[in-house]
């Protein structure tokens, strides 16, 4: 398999850092070629998983069952209260339908569900095949919302336009509707959103606790613990933060244009980065020193228990390498330093999703030698990690069993994280994360690197 | 309660699906080409198809699993994906360098008009496919039937596209695999191996999705039915089908192409279908059946026996795929259990004229329905309407078993959340002593855990 090279026209999208020479831009933003092990999703996964965590809506796939099917209950983005979101809905799409149109059961269907659930508002997701007989969702939505009362947002998510990123476009696209329609009423001036927090693990709350900490009110989590009244009332804060470069920052700039509202760009991965979000809130409120006195009495405490608890792991993983490959390439920056500061270098690192800018910033942060890669797949990934000789990979649910045969740890940063790996309490649950893997007993029983040690 | 709105008022409903008991049939072909050694399983749609059949089957088996797409666009879309496929064979072939490729589309590509037949056929006639070199394809829209039949087409192009006559008759049976585990395909062949009967099994995962950690990816694992095999399968005495739904198809056409004769019988789960099993291939093989097997019968025999007192009455709510549920349903009747609530999100009347043969006689009162609308919400207003002591299905289950407060065992596709399926049959002698053995776990953990004080046993 190593004689397996770089896939012709593939070229311009894998770079390596080396001194002294002057390499062309990273290739990025374009779709797959054809042919292709391509670890990418579609159109519709990326609104599905942006809208997915809103938990007292109506979410409905208008499709053939698999689309609803493959995407029921996926991402652990946990509720606090409703759980609507987590079962499966679909129009389960039939040959005949195909032919002569799907909006009757469309609309019969959100008949149906509206009645029986009384959800606060309806997403629909349409598929590849709807764009193609051309079903009317836009019309079928204005019916049942005047017919029944509530928001029902077509979310045009056809998986072969695009990719996962303007999937997120749609998603926001269909969250802009809502935005602007409840009142702002009571809204301290104090106030933010939160932007491209999932709620994973329970991650956004304890962002959001940070937040209330320090005296700033959390007026809506796009789309964490998600609420529609929150979502309809979100242009009533003064701040947008946004985390996660892909899915949220069209939302946040398009609030910028219509409410006026500005946004800052945050991570919440890793001590350093950890921090700076707030440091970052705190400054925008600098008409309030005490918040910037509370950010950084959180940061105190928080760090002051940390750090004597992170260096055990540093001991034992200095001089480590790690392979890195996630969805969205803001998050491999905070990932890069966070691996540092547990003493561990980065040789691979690449996204299904990055564009140009964030690939410009991960050249300049990378070391010499590393991989950079835009839209990877298993061989490029494989071929890379054994030359390099990682310990081991970050990714998601495809790359985690490549990584084990080839025996090397692993550590999930996607949907399948079990534990929160945000916040400081996540430095230390990630840092735990790689110490266990990479120090596992297995990799005694097991061949590594096919056999390179 | 995560399905707290789960009414116990049964309406017809307009279309809905709620909680599928099934998923599209790509991914049962993407399934079913990995039994091919040396073969790259290929999605003719959008990307993110082939991104979830490829999570989907990872996170059921814990295996790296390989597949390409043809990564459809707007511009795919409208013009036709010929280009796209034919480029994505050309790709293949000179990068990931399989032995075959397995074409399969979705409903993208179904609802455009691409026509596989023809853009293989170009694709050879343009000399994209090197010498040695195959592309075999199948129809699978999504918007039609369920993974099953997917499965099915899949292993149907199989037998068609590779199936060779050469005149010459050879000592051997084919054994059409319906949908089941890589675990469930080495029990086949070790039980004819057994048996001293030489089969082709087709597809074989084993050695494919349950491989062992080596320190390597490798791309196309060792396992799966080789292109020598498939083309001898016109060749052989006869074929066995197990499955009327899922692996009926493919004898039909070996039948057709090279009147190999079949016969059709149930996937072997349980005792009585394993008996079925055993007999029909020593038939074929014209051999008689040796002690072991005979001994291996009578330890499950024997278990069923001994803790007959635990099992009988017990009602059970399953559901799942129609080739897995026709037999387990058999074997819960011969456990003297009731399964009493079944549902298969596959469509078909097969199903339904094989359940009523088995449950007619034996239990008339049980409630089934496949196809549109035979989903989980449906079974789990069947349950509130009348509860089961023990419910069957795949790892969607849980939330109904939680709620419900009732045993739940694994068994189907998909199971996110346990291991052993890979590695511990279902099928055979061996596999109904499993299957016993993981019922009478539930239910007696469940009688130990509600157990007043004075009433818990020790000794059970």
């Amino acid at each position: 398999m190593e004689q397996i090279g770089i896939l012709e026209g593939r070229q311009r999208q894998v770079f390596e850092k080396k001194k002294g020479t002057t390499q062309a831009d990273i290739a990025c933003d374009t779709s797959s070629l054809s042919g292709s092990v391509s670890q990418r999703a579609c159109v519709f996964c990326g609104s599905r998983v942006v809208l997915y965590p809103v938990a007292d809506a109506l979410h409905l796939v208008h499709g053939p069952i698999g689309c609803a099917a493959y995407t029921w209950d996926i991402r652990g983005a946990v509720s606090s209260g409703p759980e609507l979101h987590r079962l499966s809905f679909s129009t389960d799409l039939q040959e005949i339908d195909v032919i002569y149109g799907g909006e009757k059961k469309l609309y019969a269907s959100l008949i149906e569900l509206i009645d029986k659930y009384k959800p606060k508002a309806a997403f629909i997701y349409s598929t590849c095949i709807v764009g193609l007989i051309g079903d009317d969702i836009e019309a079928v939505s204005r019916k049942v919302a005047k017919e029944t009362g509530i928001p029902v947002l077509p979310v045009h998510s056809e998986g072969f336009k695009g990719t996962k990123k303007d999937g997120y476009k749609a998603a926001c696209h269909a969250l802009m509707k809502l935005i602007g329609t409840g009142s702002t009423e009571g809204i301290s001036k104090q106030s933010i959103n939160i932007l491209g927090e999932f709620n994973l693990a329970g991650e956004a709350w304890m962002i959001k606790d940070y937040y209330k900490k320090m005296g700033v009110e959390v007026v809506a989590t796009l789309t964490g613990d998600g609420r529609i009244d929150a979502v309809r009332r979100a242009h009533g804060a003064s701040l947008n933060v946004v985390q996660c470069s892909g899915s949220m920052t069209s939302l946040a700039k398009e609030m910028q244009e219509k409410y006026g509202i500005p946004f800052i760009r945050v991570s919440y991965f890793g001590i350093e980065d950890m921090s700076k979000s707030l440091y970052d809130v705190a400054t925008f409120f600098s008409l309030r020193p005490e918040i910037m006195e509370a950010a950084k009495a959180i940061v105190r405490e928080e760090v002051t228990t940390l750090y004597p608890q992170l260096q055990k792991f540093k001991k034992a993983l200095t001089g480590k390498k790690a392979a890195i490959y996630v969805g969205g390439a803001f998050k491999t920056f905070s990932l890069i330093k966070a691996l540092r500061s547990i003493g561990m270098s980065v040789v691979l690192a690449g996204s299904q999703t990055g564009n140009q800018d964030d690939y410009a910033r991960l050249k300049e942060m990378c070391d010499e030698g590393t991989i950079i890669v835009d839209d990877s797949n298993p061989v490029e990934l494989s071929k890379f990690i054994l030359e390099k000789e990682a310990d081991l990979l970050i990714g998601g649910v495809k790359e985690r069993p490549i990584a084990f045969k080839l025996g090397v740890g692993f550590c999930d940063h996607n949907h399948e994280r079990k534990i929160p790996l945000a916040g400081f309490e996540g430095m230390y649950n990630f840092a735990l994360e790689v110490y266990q893997s990479v120090m596992s007993p297995v990799w005694q029983f097991a061949p590594r690197k096919g056999g390179l040690k | 309660m995560l399905l707290r709105h789960t009414s116990s008022e049964v309406k017809a409903r307009e279309g809905l699906t709620i909680n599928p008991a099934k998923t599209c049939q790509p991914i049962g072909a993407m399934y079913a080409a990995l039994g091919i050694h040396g073969c790259l399983p290929h999605s003719h749609g959008s990307q993110g198809c082939c991104s979830y059949h490829r999570s989907t089957l990872t996170r059921h088996y814990k295996e790296p699993v390989m597949a390409a797409t043809s990564s459809f666009t707007e511009g795919a879309s409208v013009f036709g994906g010929q280009s796209n496929l034919l480029a994505s064979i050309e790709t293949i072939f000179s990068v990931y360098e399989p032995d075959i490729i397995a074409v399969h589309s979705t409903c993208l590509s179904e609802t455009i008009g691409d026509d596989l037949q023809q853009i293989t056929k170009k694709a050879k006639d343009d000399g994209k496919i090197p010498e040695g070199k195959y592309v075999i394809y199948a129809s699978t829209p999504s918007f039609i039937g369920s993974h099953i039949t997917g499965y099915a087409n899949m292993v149907t192009g199989m037998a068609e596209q590779f199936s060779e006559s050469t005149g010459e008759k050879k000592n051997q049976v084919n054994v059409v695999a319906g949908w089941m585990e890589p675990s469930d395909m080495r029990e086949i062949k070790r039980l004819s191996k057994e048996l001293d009967v030489k089969i082709v099994l087709f597809p074989d995962t084993s050695d494919v999705l349950d491989a062992p950690q080596s320190g390597k990816h490798v791309f196309y694992p060792k396992g799966g039915t080789t292109v020598a095999e498939l083309k001898s399968t016109g060749d052989s005495l006869s074929t066995l089908a197990l499955g009327c739904v899922s692996a009926e198809p493919a004898a039909i056409a070996l039948e057709k192409k090279h009147k190999v004769p079949f016969e059709t019988i149930d996937m072997p789960i349980g005792l009585t279908a394993t008996d079925r099993f055993i007999m029909a291939l020593s038939k074929a093989g014209g051999v008689s059946v040796p002690d072991e097997i005979t001994a291996e019968r009578g330890r499950l025999v024997d278990v069923i026996a001994d803790m007959e007192q635990y099992l009988h009455g017990k009602k059970v709510a399953l559901f799942g795929d129609p080739d897995q549920l026709i037999p387990l349903t058999e074997f819960l009747l011969d456990l003297n259990m009731k399964p009493i609530h079944i549902v298969s999100g596959t469509p078909g009347q097969r199903f339904e004229k094989r359940m009523r043969q088995i449950l007619d006689e034996r239990s008339p009162e049980t409630n089934f329905k496949n196809g549109l609308q035979a989903d989980m919400f449906l079974l789990h207003q069947w349950m509130k309407n009348e509860p089961v002591d023990l419910l069957i299905g795949n790892t969607y289950g849980k939330y109904m078993a939680r709620d419900e407060d009732i045993p739940f065992i694994r068994f189907g596709f998909p199971i996110l959340d346990r291991i052993g399926h890979s590695y511990f049959p279902n099928v055979g002698y061996s596999g109904g002593l499993r299957l016993v053995e993981k019922i009478l776990s539930a239910l007696m953990d469940r009688q130990d855990r509600d157990a007043l004080e004075e009433k818990f046993e020790l000794v059970m």
